[in-house]
């Protein structure tokens, strides 16, 4: 188990890079801490499949090192790194059992054959496989090897790092479920430095103790889900984050309000004066409608009813507004007035957070639905 | 215009992949099929579509049977979950193909797939081959080159499936809004609940070969007919437990009971099932006669605006979808909450025997 | 998968069917009808049944050629299929190596049967040759046109020049499929080179490698131009194989009917150790 250090790290694809746009990978400089869960969260093309092969040792970056608890490890190849990894289509060997799949990692590194056992026995039973371990792994569905390729990742113990590539995508939804429990399990076990990289921000959010957004390259926001969630630092992470995304809203803030389109928003503090494309964000789940004289006027566009709460899809001065509303509450079709808990509401200048100078309203723990 | 599959089935090696199914389509709705993989989803459309012939039974489309009819011959469109485009054409030429095919003139191809491009935001790209194109622009021009055939029929078969999750929800909230100017019947086949949820209109649940129930997106979700329909038809999976009826009493295990009313109270004697959703499970009494269940949490998964709460209950295993987050101690016991309005009740053979009161109120 | 039958399309087939069964079933049953006969001129001949076969399998000039030609399919798979792959797996993967290395691999197979015959009958000649006066200058004494293991020396190694290509190119073609998760796995997994091959190369190699032997086997089985240019089937009947033994027995000595039965008990050899190979090898790769 490691501490991950990436210092000063950056990697373009061409040999010679010319400007920022060149690199796939933008400045990072960032500590990873030893037995925690992190995922790399990002549409495709932002740079997270790049920042994984520079972990494993499969790409040797452009500038900067990577550390192993504190020793360079850089030019280090994939082996004496020493990590376990999984892909995103199964790796299996068709020709060897269940069993001799999963114990070819400790069988390399010439284990002692009462621990292979022993460890086999008890991987199989968490990816439930022990009444396959005779069986050829030829000819098993998507999934069960997939089981197999995460199985093969967890067996050993005294790996730096266990890396996730996408696992998850050819498994039912169904299944997705109890794989991601059992890892989440394994590591509050174990204690694995893990790494998972997706583009899904369920998966992400759920497995991880700390999720790095990352975008275009570079790491918008490292923090835990409710960090990301609550207090969006970028406005991409507001919108990647939750689904849907956050309500971005041009307006200007003066003081405790703010003016979207002539209509007054409170805010949950004070901000200095600012200039530049100035938006005020806030999240569908915290968006309410009122049929009172407050809030902002908004046409009704659709409602989708998804079972355990109902999306509003409204608009406003041609921008469109989500609302996450409860189950069963009944909306009307006449315009609406839509409010906003004002200490959920956060502040975006040039599409990054600003926080303000003196809060005068706390969220309470408990979202309100 | 409608198409109709009457006793359709479809055999392979003597297994049936399809059990003899009735099913109903009308013209202008969308019509998901939910399933696991290989639960039929495919094979059926494959039916619909005339790329297999049925072992049993006809397709009626329009009051004629075109049961083996080619698939040239039938106004059909598919979709599948790769992205299949000519790759040496130019966006444009690969949504003009299937015009260019029916000999509609230039002018008209012209105009028609302009529209379409318009529709999916590809305008921009029209002169790009699809190679060069984003895995969900691709699958935009797959979908630009089915719509613009006006085709009757338009069979979607996972068309998100391979697409990153932010695009999946662009997309997903696009599809109906397009689908509903276009006037024919749509398909579309899925693994996700909550994907059949979005896009709303009817949905028609599979297992093992059998449309388990077919219905309106939301009375499927309230109302499922049986245990199957609701595990498919419930994402996280709805949580079960055996439950016995005595007289006027429900009783859950561990002392807890509720009286028997409503639906409820007409049940004979005996052992029940009782399924109930994720999200209908809280840390804190929701009312007067709420269930109260001594659980032992084992781990927690938080979303930022959620809690997923893995519980053990004497030998079931239950999720809790807990709104915010929660700071819970795991590995411990924990107390939960259900309020009885939100309990489904199947008999031994998983048939809905008393519906949630909160759906039938809704 | 029962699709949506279309009938028209047989119309398509037909013209094929017409020139299949002029230029192959019709002469096929010909050669049928010969080998049930006895013909004596073009108007004379009686029905003998299966006499002609019952010979045919008695002989015994028939049974060594098989012997030999046996030994020698066996010998060329031998060979060729493991060099094959161990060249497959030194070839580049990328750069313009893999250019220049198929195209050199790829020669041979560009050079026609008999031409390969005369280069190999000029190159191993003891007295200009390369290939012979090398070996006579290093001491090993080597004449193909007297001694009968040179002779079967060189007609195998012609054959191993001409045909490992193929080989090759097949096995290159299935390593190139692998993804490059596996290695990458396997890598991580610590796994020495020989397991790399033995697990992961070898089990994706199996479909080509079933066409490859296959090929190979059918096509040294029918061997004739290139021995038949080089030593002639020399010295003596060293390297008389089965289609040579054919050939003289109905073009040089026209005996028709004898070379009928001949060639049908010859199809149905060929017929056989291609569905046993083809058997032993789905069987493995299935289980």
């Amino acid at each position: 188990m490691a501490k991950i250090t990436l210092d000063n790290l950056a990697h373009s694809y061409f040999p010679e890079p010319k400007g920022e746009e060149d690199y796939a990978l933008k400045q990072l400089d960032h500590v990873w801490n030893d037995g925690e869960a992190y995922a790399l969260l990002g549409a495709s093309g932002c740079g997270k499949s790049t920042l994984l092969n520079i972990i494993s040792g499969l790409l040797v970056p452009s500038r900067g090192r990577i550390l192993f608890n504190d020793k360079d490890v850089t030019e280090q190849d994939t082996v004496a790194r020493n990590i376990a990894q999984v892909f995103q289509f199964p790796v299996v060997y068709d020709t060897m059992t269940v069993g001799a799949n999963l114990a070819f990692p400790l069988r390399n590194r010439r284990m002692e054959p009462a621990y292979v056992a022993r460890r086999v026995q008890k991987i199989a039973s968490m990816i439930g496989m022990e009444d396959m371990l005779e069986r050829k792994a030829r000819g098993l569905t998507a999934d069960a090897k997939q089981k197999i390729s995460l199985g093969r990742g967890m067996v050993r113990e005294d790996v730096n790092a266990i890396l996730f590539d996408e696992p998850l995508t050819v498994i039912d939804p169904h299944m997705k479920w109890e794989l991601r429990t059992q890892l989440k399990a394994l590591h509050n076990e174990f204690g694995h430095t893990m790494i998972y990289v997706t583009h899904d921000q369920t998966e992400a959010l759920t497995f991880a103790d700390k999720v790095v957004v990352m975008h275009d390259g570079k790491v918008v926001q490292l923090g835990t889900p409710e960090e990301l969630f609550d207090t969006p630092e970028h406005t991409f992470v507001g919108y990647f984050i939750g689904s849907p995304g956050m309500n971005l809203i041009d307006a200007d803030v003066s003081g405790d309000k703010a003016i979207c389109a002539g209509h007054e928003v409170t805010l949950g503090g004070r901000y200095k004066p600012m200039s530049g494309r100035v938006q005020i964000g806030i999240r569908p789940e915290f968006v309410s409608i009122t049929s009172q004289d407050q809030g902002l006027p908004v046409t009704v566009k659709r409602v989708e009813d998804v079972g355990r709460h109902q999306i509003l899809r409204a608009e406003f001065e041609g921008r469109q507004i989500n609302a996450i509303l409860p189950e069963g509450l009944p909306i009307p079709a006449a315009p609406i007035r839509m409010k906003f808990a004002p200490e959920r509401i956060s502040v975006y200048v040039n599409d990054w957070r600003v926080a303000p100078d003196e809060v005068t309203a706390t969220p309470s723990k408990e979202v309100v639905l | 215009m409608s198409l109709v599959l009457e006793g359709v089935s479809k055999l392979v090696e003597g297994e049936h992949h399809i059990y003899p199914t009735d099913l109903t389509l009308e013209r202008g709705t969308m019509n998901v099929l939910l399933g696991p993989t290989l639960s039929g989803k495919t094979t059926l459309m494959r039916i619909m579509a005339g790329l297999d012939v049925p072992a049993t039974g006809r397709v009626l489309w329009e009051g004629r049977d075109v049961t083996g009819m080619k698939v040239q011959d039938r106004k059909v469109a598919m979709v599948y979950q790769q992205f299949i485009n000519y790759p040496s054409m130019t966006v444009y030429d690969n949504i003009a193909s299937p015009l260019k095919l029916m000999g509609v003139s230039k002018s008209e191809i012209d105009k028609r797939v302009k529209d379409a491009a318009a529709l999916m935001q590809l305008t921009p790209m029209l002169d790009r081959r699809p190679l060069e194109l984003s895995g969900g622009q691709q699958q935009r021009c797959a979908l630009a080159r089915a719509l613009v055939k006006n085709a009757g029929l338009v069979l979607l078969d996972e068309p998100l499936a391979n697409l990153d999750y932010k695009l999946r929800e662009e997309l997903r909230a696009e599809i109906p809004r397009i689908f509903e100017e276009s006037g024919a019947i749509f398909v579309y086949a899925t693994t996700e609940p909550e994907e059949a949820l979005l896009l709303g209109g009817n949905v028609g649940t599979m297992w093992e070969g059998r449309i388990t129930q077919f219905g309106p997106t939301p009375k499927v979700y309230r109302e499922p007919c049986d245990a199957t329909t609701a595990r498919v038809f419930s994402d996280p999976p709805m949580n079960f437990t055996r439950i016995e009826k005595t007289g006027d009493k429900i009783s859950f295990g561990e002392g807890q009971s509720a009286p028997a009313q409503g639906a409820l109270a007409g049940l004979a004697d005996g052992v029940y099932t009782a399924g109930f959703r994720p999200d209908h499970l809280h840390l804190s009494a929701q009312g007067a006669d709420g269930l109260h269940f001594q659980c032992h949490l084992n781990v927690t998964e938080i979303t930022g605006s959620e809690t997923f709460a893995h519980l053990s209950h004497g030998p079931d295993h239950w999720v809790g979808l807990l709104h915010g987050v929660q700071d819970l101690t795991l590995d411990a016991p924990i107390e939960v909450w259900l309020d009885v309005a939100h309990v489904y009740v199947f008999d031994e053979q998983g048939k809905l025997v008393a519906p949630a009161a909160f759906a039938m109120a809704a | 998968m029962n699709k949506v039958e279309n009938n028209r399309a047989w119309f398509l087939v037909l013209p094929v069917l017409l020139l299949v069964a002029f230029s192959a079933v019709i002469p096929l049953m010909t050669v049928v009808n010969y080998s049930i006969q006895d013909i004596l001129d073009p108007h004379t001949r009686f029905f003998v049944g299966d006499e002609w076969f019952r010979e045919m399998l008695r002989d015994s000039q028939l049974q060594s050629a098989l012997g030999r030609q046996l030994i020698f399919s066996f010998s060329v798979l031998a060979i060729q299929i493991p060099l094959g792959i161990a060249i497959a797996l030194c070839m580049p993967t990328r750069g313009i190596w893999v250019a220049i290395s198929l195209v050199l691999v790829a020669l041979p197979l560009l050079v026609p049967w008999n031409v390969v015959g005369t280069i190999w009958q000029l190159f191993a000649r003891g007295d200009i040759g390369l290939l012979g006066v090398t070996l006579n200058s290093i001491g090993i004494e080597y004449n193909y046109t007297r001694g009968s293991t040179a002779a079967w020396f060189t007609v195998l190694a012609m054959d191993v020049w001409h045909w490992t290509s193929l080989v090759v190119l097949l096995c290159y073609s299935g390593l190139r499929a692998i993804p490059d998760a596996y290695y990458q796995a396997a890598r991580i997994d610590g796994a020495s080179r020989i397991a790399v091959f033995r697990y992961i190369q070898l089990p994706r190699l199996a479909g080509v490698l079933t066409i490859a032997v296959l090929l190979r086997f059918m096509d040294s089985f029918m061997i004739y131009a290139e021995p038949f240019v080089l030593t002639g089937g020399g010295p003596g009947s060293s390297t008389t194989f089965l289609s040579q033994h054919l050939a003289t027995m109905a073009i040089a000595q026209f005996d028709v009917s004898r070379a009928a039965a001949f060639s049908l008990i010859y199809f149905l050899i060929i017929l056989a150790i291609s569905w046993v190979f083809y058997t032993i090898i789905t069987r493995a790769t299935k289980d």
